[in-house]
């Protein structure tokens, strides 16, 4: 019955959607008040009845409720509750429900905290974002719907995916989806500023705090995403080039262009019609992602494709909103007409170099994963497109962004001399220069690339310290320290996402640069040297047994200077009713190193198969994600728009608002 | 999401191809049987074999592969260069029976030169608009005329104070 109720009221938040998508949009267009402000309740309303679907769902799940096709395919009753939870989005069906739930609520924040908008790009936006429901709604309802019945129930579930069943993949998805809707508040506004014709700095405070969440939901779920490849899959590989990885890191990369371009149409009410163009594109590379992991079509050559009919749907959505919001640029951009005027050197410039770097780097990214489509399409060639090619050719724009990016960062806005800029990073220019050589002396064998990368993420750190004091003024030291904590907490966050930049940088050229590498036949009590430590394999448990799954359970003793460290216990599982094994890795995490160890086969002469990995400074890479994102938020949480937000509150309008 | 499923279904396929073919569960990819004595051969093996693609998984090369198949090409990259083959050959002899599907890194042949220019081209055309775009606005006067009413300028000015 709760099921029922849940489908119905999905149903029902679709009609909402196509009622807010329709009169606040003719409302706003005939300047009718009344039609304008039901967009509101209409958000409100849309939001609580997915909701609602989405408790049922979750209800059906944690019940175990085996009438319900979905759940059948995607839980078991052995499985432990949390897994329970996360498998209502673990599938195709249920992650679009969280799609849409997420949709709505952005629909709804942007109606509860909008006070300040004007009313007449408010009723647009809550439109826009409202058309962009109908779309997945419609997606979700007729051709994967969450909530269909069976009509012989079995008694139990074919269980989640084991390699879902982890705490870090559980809660990947929704944070990458709140990064990936996120985003389409940005294409809401850039469209509802279209439709209007006018973008000012207003607009451009409006957009974004919206980019800038959605950001930092990317920034963390890819980083979830990476730290869990990395623990889980067996080797310690922490990023792929997947095309199913590319897919949120191409909106990641355009939303941090757009979060920097909308910097200059706040401050400077320049770059107008281009940021409007990566809003629209942000939220378009979203939705290419979407259609990347679920269409199946880059990867269907292997058979394990999905239903060929949402790839063709998901198309159709690409092709109605990119194509409409497109021709609407085409028709609408020349009307934006840019004011600021900077000189060649400037704040403005540094900004644009930011957005050419991390534009072209997205084309790359994006034309490397759909080659060999194209290939096979056009020139009927099967190739592949792998980790080498992008190795290759997104390094250089991630040196260049680093090089450059330290130098923009301290430019004044409007008029710059660059020679002034320069000087107060050349402490940390030497030091970059200095640990880079360092870096190039203790490892000479290894590639240049490494020491260029790790002087590279010096200077961003230093560079980013650097900017943070400079702005403090020319006065004696206790009296700028004093005044480093009453900075604003935009420029605070500026300096720490750039810094993080810089020691996830770290992190990763030093594992790829300077790894060490195990393989070997262990015997049990018979120590071996991997690097500086002392590897161990003390005994081999079999048939361990797990909660839903069977263990080979390896006990290892990680020994440095002839002091433990630490009893590693990598395992292979397996999942007897998914029918699939895993390997879980033997990780001592450290500040400077993880140690890293997996187990493999028994072998016919005795002993295992032991693979042994020495990452230096594996954790700077996610700590360094994590400090992005802190970045974002400290941005996010500064006064300007906390003040915005109360000014929203205090006048407590009438519910009338005259229009404009 | 998605980067989930992705990884998932990859991992996931070579895991289920690995286990349904040998009904056991996978080892980690490259087994301490395979090694080469010769440690400057088997760098040599294993940079090739981070270039081929395993030909039954989703996305991953034949190096990080735990798949059946995927080992019998690691012990023939190692066979090939035992043999005396230099990396060029032993590639061609993978793509030779394989194709060109199984080259992760794409040749500069054909139609693929447009690969790899497109990154040069993208940065040179976009950086010409952005130079040219940062020429103009150098060189423009100041807007005089405002767009905004009276009124909006005040209320744009309400919202902006800090």
């Amino acid at each position: 019955m709760i099921v029922e109720l849940g489908h119905f009221a999905a149903i029902l938040a679709m009609m909402v959607a196509v009622f807010q998508m329709i009169v606040p949009m003719i409302g706003a267009h005939r300047g009718n008040v009344a039609w304008m402000a039901v967009a509101e309740p209409a958000a409100t309303t849309q939001f609580l009845l997915t909701a609602f679907a989405f408790a049922a769902l979750t209800y059906a799940f944690v019940t175990s409720d085996f009438s319900l096709s979905l759940v059948v395919a995607n839980s078991h009753t052995l499985k432990p509750m949390i897994y329970k939870i996360s498998g209502v989005w673990g599938n195709h069906e249920g992650s679009l429900l969280l799609w849409v739930l997420i949709l709505t609520l952005f629909g709804a924040m942007a109606a509860w905290f909008g006070g300040n908008l004007p009313p007449r790009l408010k009723a647009r936006v809550l439109a826009v974002q409202a058309s962009v429901a109908v779309a997945f709604f419609a997606f979700m309802l007729f051709t994967s719907n969450p909530f269909l019945r069976l009509a012989v129930p079995p008694f139990d579930g074919q269980d989640l995916n084991p390699l879902l069943q982890d705490p870090g993949l559980a809660f990947h998805p929704p944070f990458l989806y709140l990064g990936y809707v996120g985003l389409s508040m940005a294409f809401s506004f850039a469209v509802a500023a279209l439709i209007e014709g006018r973008v000012d700095a207003a607009w451009g405070r409006w957009v974004r705090p919206w980019t800038l969440a959605a950001w930092v939901f990317l920034t963390v779920g890819i980083g979830l995403g990476s730290w869990w490849a990395y623990y889980e899959l067996g080797w310690g590989g922490f990023w792929f080039w997947d095309p199913v990885e590319n897919a949120s890191f191409m909106p990641w990369l355009i939303a941090a262009a757009l979060l920097h371009s909308a910097i200059v149409v706040e401050k400077r009410e320049a770059l107008k019609s281009w940021t409007i163009l990566l809003a629209i594109l942000a939220f378009g590379f979203s939705l290419i992602g979407t259609f990347i992991v679920r269409s199946g079509v880059l990867t269907s050559v292997h058979a394990f494709a999905n239903d060929p009919e949402r790839g063709v749907y998901i198309l159709a959505i690409i092709v109605i909103f990119m194509g409409g919001a497109l021709t609407l640029f085409a028709l609408r951009a020349g009307a934006l007409e840019a004011k600021g005027v900077f000189s060649t050197v400037s704040r403005e410039s540094g900004l644009v170099v930011n957005n050419l770097l991390l534009a072209v780097s997205t084309f790359v990214v994006f034309i490397g994963t759909i080659w060999p489509l194209i290939a096979e399409m056009f020139f009927d060639r099967t190739l592949s497109v792998g980790p080498p090619f992008f190795d290759l050719a997104f390094t250089p724009f991630v040196f260049a962004l680093s090089a450059v990016l330290p130098i923009a960062a301290m430019l004044p806005w409007k008029r710059a001399r660059i020679g002034r800029a320069l000087r107060p990073l050349v402490p940390a220019f030497v030091l970059a220069l200095a640990l880079g050589l360092l870096a190039w002396a203790i490892y000479n064998e290894a590639s240049v690339i490494a020491p260029i990368g790790i002087a590279l993420s010096v200077w961003l750190v230093a560079g980013a310290a650097t900017d943070l004091w400079s702005r403090t003024g020319r006065n004696a030291v206790g009296h700028r320290a004093g005044r480093l904590f009453r900075l604003p907490r935009a420029d605070w966050g500026k300096a720490v996402a750039h810094a993080g930049l810089g020691l996830t940088m770290f992190g990763v050229v030093a594992l790829t640069g300077y790894e060490v590498e195990d393989i070997r036949v262990a015997q049990q009590g018979q120590p071996y040297q991997v690097g500086a430590y002392e590897v161990e394999l003390i005994r081999v448990d079999e048939n361990v047994q797990g909660p839903n799954y069977i263990s080979t359970t390896a006990t290892i003793a990680l020994r440095r200077d002839g002091q433990l460290i630490e009893m590693l216990t990598p395992e292979r599982r397996f999942y007897p009713v998914a029918g699939m094994p895993t390997t879980e890795a033997g990780i001592d995490s450290g500040f400077t190193r993880d140690v890293y160890v997996t187990l493999g086969d028994p072998q016919t002469g005795g002993g295992w198969a032991v693979r042994t990995w020495i990452k230096p400074f594996a954790n700077w890479i996610w700590g360094g994600t994590i400090i992005m994102a802190l970045g974002g938020l400290l941005s996010l949480s500064d006064r300007r728009y906390r003040v915005a937000a109360g000014a929203a509150r205090a006048p407590a309008t009438p519910k009338g608002v005259p229009a404009e | 999401m998605i980067a989930v499923r992705d990884m998932l279904r990859r991992r996931g396929a070579a895991c289920i191809l690995a286990g349904l073919v040998l009904l056991a569960s996978p080892a980690v990819a490259v087994q301490p049987d395979e090694v080469l004595d010769d440690p400057v051969l088997e760098d040599r093996a294993r940079d090739i074999s981070a270039g081929l693609r395993c030909i039954v998984c989703r996305n991953e090369s034949i190096d990080e592969s735990s798949a059946e198949l995927a080992r019998d090409l690691r012990l023939l990259v190692r066979e090939r260069l035992v043999a005396g083959d230099t990396d060029d050959e032993v590639i061609a002899f993978v793509t030779d029976r394989y194709g060109e599907f199984v080259l992760l890194r794409p040749t500069a042949t054909g139609a693929n030169i447009v690969l790899w220019l497109a990154p040069v081209v993208m940065l040179l055309i976009g950086g010409g608009l952005a130079l040219a775009f940062i020429r103009r606005r150098a060189a423009s006067p100041a807007p005089t005329e405002t767009a905004l009413t009276p009124e909006e300028q005040a209320r744009l000015d309400d919202i902006l104070r800090d």
